[in-house]
């Protein structure tokens, strides 16, 4: 299977993305649910959406290139290696730190009480994901501690779009829709290098 | 009625007064702005890595320092530039993430200034003014009439190098 070292990300095939997407949405189900239990509250989860995007839509996605967005990311080591983002707007991410702290934001800026609370919101989630792609590919996979910035999409996008550059004028995103009465929409960006994408395709048996 | 040209990720372009040339959301990524001091004629390149040779796709010569300050200066040739009148303005290279700069040896964002300013001097482009590093993204836009290079970050005033 070594040819499969070769492989592009343009040439992935469908079926790939049906095993990326499948695990996305086992991992959104499980984030759901440990995002249910640390928010004490119902919260539903749509279907998710995988696409591979040029990294100059990215940014049109989210709102335009200027739209203030919450990135957390960490770094993923063990049998692969790379990185994964988990990014939503700025107003989600804050409806998403009161809903856990269980009281209104005191201004525009994040305390560091929320920033934590924020990192704490984004290591559940990421750590649901990779648990799903790990159990599947049956994979050792190691997060690290998560890191949050706030910043404009354009900049914070950067980070995985110059991960991706490497390999690729393009990125693949996850769009995980938490259904509530705010809007709690966020994406999944996981930057494997490039031979943790030939392990987690030999893994799945292709 | 001026424009204002937008440049992309990994994207340059040129142009002339009144017209001003613009990138958005600059992260670890530089926005090179070069322009003929004489004859107004200037040009923006955003660069997301420092070395074409350091990777496999390298079709795009926007996406590098080494190849896309070059492709730059060609560019604004081709419309009238004089290489040894060529002045130099940079912004971008920050380290958005604290842990960003632990795997490299040097981050990123410092890899590509660093790359860039090799690239500036190859050409023999003075480098007038720079913002560069730190936390956070910038928006850019250059003004070929005055030089004048605004940055934007979020939350902060801003800024003309």
């Amino acid at each position: 299977m070594s040819e499969k070292n070769d492989l592009t990300i343009e040439e992935m095939s469908d079926r790939y993305f049906d095993v990326l997407r499948e695990i996305g949405n086992i991992g959104a189900g499980n984030a759901t649910t440990a995002l249910s239990t640390m928010l004490g509250a119902r919260i539903d989860m749509m279907v998710p959406k995988v696409k591979l995007m040029e990294f100059k839509e990215v940014g049109t996605t989210l709102g335009g290139e200027e739209q203030l967005v919450a990135g957390i990311y960490l770094e993923v080591n063990g049998d692969i290696h790379g990185s994964i983002m988990f990014i939503q707007k700025k107003e989600s991410a804050r409806a998403m730190v009161q809903k856990l702290m269980g009281m209104p934001s005191a201004g525009d800026d994040f305390t560091e009480m929320e920033l934590s609370a924020l990192k704490e919101i984004g290591n559940v989630i990421t750590g649901a994901y990779l648990n799903s792609l790990a159990t599947l590919t049956n994979l050792t996979i190691y997060p690290s501690v998560p890191d949050v910035c706030i910043d404009m999409a354009g900049a914070i996008l950067s980070v995985p779009a110059i991960q991706f550059g490497a390999i690729s004028d393009k990125m693949l995103l996850i769009q995980t829709d938490f259904a509530d009465d705010v809007d709690l929409s966020g994406y999944f960006i996981l930057v494997p290098d490039e031979e943790s994408d030939a392990k987690i395709l030999h893994a799945l048996g292709f | 009625m001026p424009e204002t040209i937008k440049v992309g990720i990994a994207d340059l372009n040129v142009c002339k007064p009144p017209d001003l040339i613009t990138t958005i959301g600059l992260g670890s990524c530089v926005g090179i702005a070069i322009r003929d001091k004489v004859n107004k004629i200037g040009g923006l390149v955003h660069v997301m890595l420092p070395n074409s040779q350091e990777v496999k796709s390298n079709g795009n010569l926007a996406k590098f320092a080494d190849t896309g300050i070059p492709e730059l200066v060609r560019r604004l040739e081709k419309m009238g530039a004089v290489r040894s009148r060529m002045v130099a303005k940079i912004a971008g290279g920050a380290t958005m993430f604290s842990f960003q700069s632990k795997s490299d040896l040097m981050g990123i964002g410092d890899r590509n200034v660093a790359a860039t300013k090799v690239a500036l001097k190859a050409l023999n482009i003075p480098i007038l003014a720079e913002d560069t590093g730190a936390n956070y993204g910038r928006t850019v836009t250059f003004d070929p009439e005055t030089g004048d290079y605004e940055v934007k970050a979020v939350g902060k005033p801003i800024k003309v190098i």
